[in-house]
């Protein structure tokens, strides 16, 4: 087991570093820099540009350096929490972000609970009543939930809640703790409105997982140990409990590392559509403004999440399927 | 009671000893038909999956004539009518049949909120025509495919009228004739992206699943590496890389390789996982004896055997490029107009307090959701009928 941990992590290691590397490359692709884009600005509103003060800046943020050296720099500067700097705002990105990224780890990871919580009852209900209307009802709104892009919910959410209730449902906390140190009040405050974006991104993953759910457990229900159990004289509930539950739980853990990026892809999209003070909508200005570093590790903060989320599924089944355990991983 | 003993029976039908091996005629069909006939019966009885897949294969023609079934061109423009809420269609005016018909619309101007209010003026009744020819009314003509002037609809307003089935935006354009034009490109974009992405993943998942190795092992990390980045926020900094100064074209066409360029992954792991276990099997090393190349022994020997396989998942990642497509553009970051997709729609219902005032700027999320749905339904049919053993 212990080995296992071991690899896992160390396999981690690699990746992380390709990650990196394609992170700084994305950030560095697109045509001039934060600076030139600047100067064009302000020479399009007709205004005077110092060309020495941004040769200046340039040589100060290490632009005229090779390729591979800003690189490293950035990347030995993340190892030690320096994201680098952000130009728009003119302060360090751990400033400028702030509390963004612990709100999007809550989101995502409440989001992440949601999904477990309601989608283990339906998935076994609707597996073990197949058929039923209510497997048929909750097929179809499964399928629907699947098909409903979650910012297209997010989107008719906000509309329905602003033109009968005539209030926002966006946001993540009420306006005076926006800039709030935090307190119990504040915590309180982002779990009364945690609901609407955990909902929003939690449905289509929901359904996914519920499907899933009752597809494996349907092929569980149909092997020949669980009709000895019943045979036997087992009560249903214990034959069910006991042992196929369990063989198609295992997917169900699993999943997490498909389901991770899922939820963080529409984290980073709701969040936008309902202004959460998440990572979203920050990722998506930055992006556009080319603050490179900030966008930077944005993409390096979701990215590790999701890897992080992938190394923790792969433990908890290995703490939960001895077959992995004994086989060291060796499969995978 | 009798006595007599009871006869004996014969059946006195002539014996056949094959009977029992003469197939009727519809075993025989069955046993001797092709591997993609079987899929064609299995798909025939699933009855969500047919439906779903006649209205993909109606939609899918639709694009070719959108001018035709658009009663509006793409760019027509009422400056009359900003922001007009959707026509009702009647059938009765003063309790007498007249057809389907719409009211015209009256505009007053409501000087304490600046803006225009419409109603509907009963006195004008305005028939709508079929099949109609002429330019008689504004943004009736078009370039058909952008290469031949016409003006022919399946429907269109009365002369010198109005018909906005679904309202008309911000710039006084028809919302339906807009969304019939961009289904066009929203839809092609998940097939040129798909076939982008299937030619990648049967390549590069082919060359790891054959070879293995050190081939593998590299493919192996660059799929754990795409997979392991959320793709929204990753499609967004790769869209944000395209110059601004690309013409719209271009920027489709970049958008378009994007979404192909990171789907491939999931069908390149099925390729590989496929081929791993068949290249063992005792007709590829047949092949490989007989001297087959391995780009023929993959491509005619191995292929096939999953090729049903690939499809159906093909189809099941369709739609989440069109909502890629969807979701870049809502955001601004992808199409731009003047190319016209659902998403460049559903860009302008962005900001709540507009799509309060207009609500109908949001028709066009109904037809992204129901393309979703088909395909999902008819991937999920098709891929039970790939499935031998089901």
């Amino acid at each position: 087991m212990f080995n296992y941990i071991v690899r896992r992590i160390l396999v981690m290691i690699p990746t992380l570093i390709v990650i990196s590397a394609l992170v700084f490359i994305i950030i560095q692709l697109p045509p001039g820099d934060y600076f030139t884009t600047y100067m064009n600005e302000l020479q399009s509103r007709g205004e005077k540009v110092d060309a020495a003060k941004l040769e200046f800046l340039k040589q100060q943020y290490g632009f005229d350096k090779p390729m591979i050296e800003q690189y490293f720099v950035w990347a030995t500067g993340l190892l030690v929490g320096d994201f680098g700097y952000s130009f728009e705002f003119s302060r360090p990105v751990s400033e400028v972000v702030g509390d963004r990224l612990w709100l999007s780890f809550i989101v995502s990871f409440t989001t992440i609970l949601f999904t477990w919580m309601v989608s283990f009852p339906i998935g076994v209900y609707s597996a073990v009543r197949q058929y039923s209307v209510g497997d048929y009802t909750l097929t179809f709104f499964g399928f629907l939930g699947l098909a409903t892009p979650n910012f297209l919910l997010a989107l008719i959410l906000q509309w329905m809640a602003f033109s009968y209730f005539g209030t926002s449902i966006g946001g993540l906390m009420d306006p005076q703790y926006m800039d709030a140190a935090w307190s119990v009040d504040k915590m309180l405050s982002v779990l009364e409105h945690l609901w609407v974006p955990v909902l929003v991104i939690g449905t289509s993953g929901t359904a996914g997982m519920i499907r899933r759910l009752r597809a494996n457990l349907l092929d569980e229900l149909h092997k020949q140990y669980y009709i000895t159990a019943k045979a036997k004289g087992l009560p249903p509930g214990k034959a069910l409990i006991k042992y196929p539950l369990r063989m198609a739980l295992n997917p169900f853990i699993a999943d997490i590392g498909n389901l991770l990026p899922e939820v963080i892809s529409g984290a980073a999209i709701v969040s936008i559509v309902l202004s959460l003070p998440t990572t979203g909508p920050m990722l998506l200005n930055a992006l556009q403004s080319q603050d490179m570093y900030l966008a930077g590790s944005f993409l390096m903060f979701l990215a590790t999440l999701t890897v992080i989320g992938t190394l923790i599924s792969d433990l908890a089944l290995a703490v939960l399927d001895p077959r992995i355990r004994i086989g060291g991983g060796a499969a995978k | 009671m009798t006595d007599a003993p009871i006869e004996h029976y014969v059946n006195k039908a002539e014996f056949n000893p094959e009977s029992a091996v003469t197939l009727t005629p519809e075993q025989e069909r069955y046993y001797m038909a092709s591997q993609w006939r079987l899929m064609w019966w299995k798909l025939r009885r699933h009855r969500l999956a047919v439906i779903s897949g006649i209205f993909l294969a109606a939609i899918y023609l639709s694009i070719v004539i959108s001018e035709v079934l658009a009663p509006y061109n793409l760019h027509a423009r009422n400056t009359r009518y900003l922001y007009s809420p959707p026509q009702s269609v009647h059938l009765f005016d003063d309790g007498k049949f007249v057809g389907p018909f719409v009211y015209g619309i009256k505009a007053s101007l409501n000087l304490e909120r600046l803006q225009w209010t419409y109603s509907e003026d009963t006195s004008d009744v305005q028939k709508i025509r079929y099949l109609c020819v002429g330019d008689d009314y504004k943004g009736a003509s078009y370039l058909f495919w952008g290469l031949f002037p016409g003006s022919f609809h399946l429907f269109c307003p009365a002369k010198d009228g109005q018909l906005f089935l679904l309202g008309t935006d911000r710039l006084g354009r028809d919302v339906l004739s807009r969304i019939i034009y961009g289904a066009r490109i929203s839809l092609t974009i998940g097939l040129i992206g798909i076939a982008i992405s299937f030619t990648m993943g049967l390549t590069i998942g082919g060359l790891a699943g054959y070879y293995g190795g050190f081939i593998d092992a590299v493919v192996q990390r660059i799929i754990e590496v795409i997979r392991s980045f959320p793709s929204l926020p990753l499609w967004m900094a790769l869209s944000a890389i395209l110059p601004v100064t690309w013409s719209p074209i271009l920027v489709f066409a970049g958008i378009t390789v994007i979404l192909g360029m990171l789907d491939w992954p999931g069908l390149a792991r099925a390729v590989r996982s496929k081929l791993l276990a068949l290249r063992e099997e005792d007709f590829c090393t047949a092949a490989e004896l007989m001297g087959a190349k391995p780009s023929r022994i993959i491509g005619k020997h191995l292929l096939p055997s999953f090729m049903s396989h690939l499809i159906a998942s093909a189809t099941l990642s369709i739609p989440s490029m069109i909502l890629g497509e969807t979701a870049l553009s809502f955001l601004g970051l992808g199409l731009r107009p003047p190319i016209t997709s659902w998403g460049v729609l559903l860009n302008e219902a962005q900001n709540i307090s507009v799509v309060a005032l207009y609500p109908w700027l949001m028709y066009p999320v109904v037809p992204v959701i129901c393309i979703v749905l088909a395909f999902q339904f008819f991937g999920d049919g098709l891929r039970d009928a790939a499935d031998p053993y089901k």
